[in-house]
């Protein structure tokens, strides 16, 4: 008997289970394909300005740092400006994405922009979230051909784009937004989910950013 | 799983009077308790949300044969590889094959507990392939040799000069004269290092907090980023869990991640929380070209159906050793398993024997702080005290204890000669005791009077107190 086929016949024997028994199988599907949410705090669920200033807040709260643009196109004006506030190089790294290469990077031009996958040496990169969850500041990332994951953990800032329509309330409504994307039961590659910059308290309890990850996280929110 | 946990007596000794693990686990004490607190009053829904993750996991739990079917069969169909193991030597070797056949000679890893459980570490190096633990925690600990005194913060048991001292012995190709008084100098040290070795690294080898049906994903919780550069960077992930780390849906898995974090840190949520489904896709730009998944049985699917089978419901947030009044004085170590606190008491003996672990149940005072404090509402204290009787029942318990327990039992037994037993223990413990208030010793009970005094009765028993009290009522 393969290992596969001996744990299953054990777990089925230590359930008093058989394989055949169509009633459990029809409970797994059903579960399976309605995928039942479950308690949804009432934090999140908020009208979209207040819901969008919780974000934030909750954001900020875990020591990323937040700012607002009101079109797509104040995007690279907008990453110049936090770029030279923090003293930081004026250059990034970002993915061959549509939605943030097709932006007028032409209005900075002091501003030296590479595309493409990370190999540790950018001090800051841009990627643009699918999603944000306002109950806990997160953001919400998919790798994909023009989504390399490497720029969201080898920078040392690392600036993510979210569009305030596309900030909802709880996870449950980002997993909706997944699904509309990539089908029901599927997901691209990577789904990160980023809640502030990287830390550790590994070292006497003391809370210190910037362990492996990027030491800074900088959300624009667009709209 | 090599244990020690036979000499936990000896070992909780040594701990008590260890000034640097006394020091550090003071930090256990204030701040793990207090953060918890403070996140989990900000959520009302908190209670809640405990029990919706408890239901969950019972009802994965019960159908975790199908469960595993179906996640199988979405792993495949993004991609990746699915590999059985039924004992920890059948995990290590599944691991070392992948290693061998992809010709690594170095290997990043994320947290595992899984990892540690089957000793995997010796395993690859015994082979000529070096593993190299990313986490900071775990990353010293293995410069020290040492197993994690802690679920989720495994070097809690050090201070920061122990680190200071560990680097300065490792790191010798850096300047004898630099400053690591602090812990912000000594993560700097870490970080620039492990980021050489990210980027040379052959194989990721990572755990998983849950294994997803409904999409074939795994997912990790990390707060360091060091889990997702093992995953990312080379070219072979190797996901290595548990069966009962099955979980049906997305939603599922959110609402125990509402309780995860803020139940162990006291983080509304971790930093990184990430789902990984199968390798590389046409066209992407980054991540494994092959993605593996190892299920480990390990004993686990014959706790199903038993006494223990509640304790498969663990999230390995670490909040019950936090609170255990126990834990916190001896440190993780002293258990003598990887496994510690209140769930290494319960499941320790679970993977490595009554025999070897008998001890782990007993070094509790059945506070109940840690059940009260569990994210999957675990009832540990009850779990612990069936290992106590099972060991009893085999005759594992020591002479004293037994001899001790059939006297109580027949004194219990018999209601007259109990009355009068503690009338006259409680009468005379009085009659000494009542200029002081207290014993500094007391014959036969110098495992407690060698720590305390023992508090001296006030002179009635129980039984002579409800009678009067009923006469005044």
């Amino acid at each position: 008997m393969s290992a596969r086929d001996a744990i299953l016949s054990r777990i089925r024997t230590s359930l008093g289970a058989t394989a055949g028994d169509a009633g459990r199988r029809a409970i797994v599907i059903s579960r399976l394909d309605n995928a039942p949410r479950g308690v949804i705090p009432a934090r999140g669920q908020l009208p979209t300005e207040e819901r969008i200033a919780l974000f934030s807040a909750m954001a900020e709260k875990v020591s990323a740092s937040v700012s607002r643009v009101a079109t797509d196109d104040a995007l690279p004006e907008a990453v110049a400006t936090f770029l030279r506030d923090t003293n930081l190089p004026a250059a990034i790294r970002m993915g061959n994405d549509p939605r943030l290469r097709g932006l007028p990077w032409y209005r900075v031009p002091q501003l030296a922009i590479a595309f493409g996958p990370s190999d540790g040496s950018d001090m800051v990169t841009l990627s643009h979230a699918v999603a944000g969850v306002a109950e806990t500041g997160t953001l919400v990332l998919t790798s994909g051909p023009d989504n390399p994951s490497t720029l969201n953990f080898l920078p040392d800032t690392h600036i993510v784009a979210v569009r305030a329509a596309e900030i909802a309330g709880d996870y449950e409504s980002a997993w909706g937004v997944i699904r509309a994307r990539y089908g029901k039961g599927e997901m691209p590659r990577t789904v990160n989910l980023i809640t502030g910059p990287s830390r550790s308290a590994d070292i006497e309890q003391t809370l210190l950013l910037g362990a492996h990850g990027p030491r800074r996280v900088h959300i624009v929110i667009v709209g | 799983m090599e244990i020690t946990s036979p000499q936990f007596k000896q070992n909780s000794r040594r701990a008590m009077q260890d000034p640097n693990l006394q020091k550090a686990m003071g930090y256990v004490r204030t701040g793990f308790i207090e953060r918890r607190r403070i996140a989990v009053e900000g959520l009302p829904e908190f209670d809640r949300l405990r029990d919706s993750a408890r239901d969950i996991k019972n009802h994965t739990l019960a159908h975790l044969d199908l469960y595993l079917e179906a996640y199988e069969t979405k792993v495949r169909g993004a991609g990746g590889e699915v590999h059985y193991a039924e004992t920890a030597a059948d995990a290590r070797d599944l691991i070392l094959g992948i290693c061998q056949r992809t010709g690594a000679r170095t290997v990043t890893k994320g947290k595992s507990m899984v990892s540690e459980e089957i000793e995997l570490n010796d395993h690859l190096e015994a082979n000529g392939i070096q593993p190299i633990e990313t986490d900071l925690g775990e990353y010293i600990i293995q410069l020290r040799g040492e197993p994690p005194s802690h679920l989720i913060a495994p070097a809690v048991h050090l201070t920061k000069e122990q680190v200071e001292a560990d680097f300065r012995r490792v790191h010798t190709h850096l300047p004898a004269d630099r400053d690591l008084s602090e812990p912000t100098t000594l993560l700097a040290e870490a970080r620039a290092i492990l980021r050489e070795r990210f980027l040379a690294s052959d194989v990721g080898i990572t755990g998983a907090n849950f294994l997803i049906a409904e999409t074939g994903t795994s997912v990790i919780v990390t707060n360091e980023g060091n889990g997702d550069l093992s995953q990312l960077l080379p070219k072979v992930h190797i996901v290595l869990a548990t069966i009962e780390k099955i979980t049906p849906t997305l939603e599922d898995v959110s609402q125990i991640l509402r309780v995860l974090a803020r139940s162990g840190t006291g983080q509304d949520l971790s930093v990184y929380t990430t789902f990984s489904t199968g390798p590389r896709r046409p066209g992407d730009p980054d991540g494994p070209e092959e993605y593996h998944v190892v299920i480990l049985d390990n004993g686990r699917s014959s706790m199903l159906g038993s006494d223990f089978q509640d304790m498969l419901r663990c999230i390995r947030c670490g909040a019950c050793m936090n609170h255990c009044p126990v834990y916190q004085e001896v440190g993780g170590h002293s258990y003598g398993s990887v496994y510690a606190g209140p769930m290494g008491a319960v499941l320790t003996p679970s993977l490595a024997g009554i025999d070897k672990a008998g001890h782990l149940p007993n070094a509790s005072t059945f506070c109940g702080r840690c059940e009260s404090v569990c994210p999957m509402h675990i009832p540990l204290p009850k779990m612990m005290r069936h290992w106590r009787e099972r060991e009893f029942e085999r005759h594992l318990s020591p002479k004293t204890v037994r001899w001790g327990l059939g006297v109580w039992a027949f004194v219990a037994r018999h209601p007259r000669l109990y009355r009068l037993a503690t009338k006259l223990a409680i009468g005379t413990l009085y009659k000494f005791g009542k200029l002081k208030g207290r014993f500094r010793r007391v014959p036969f009970a110098g495992g407690w009077t060698r720590h305390r005094d023992l508090p001296a009765p006030q002179g009635k028993t129980f039984h002579e107190l409800l009678a009067e009290r009923k006469r005044a009522a």
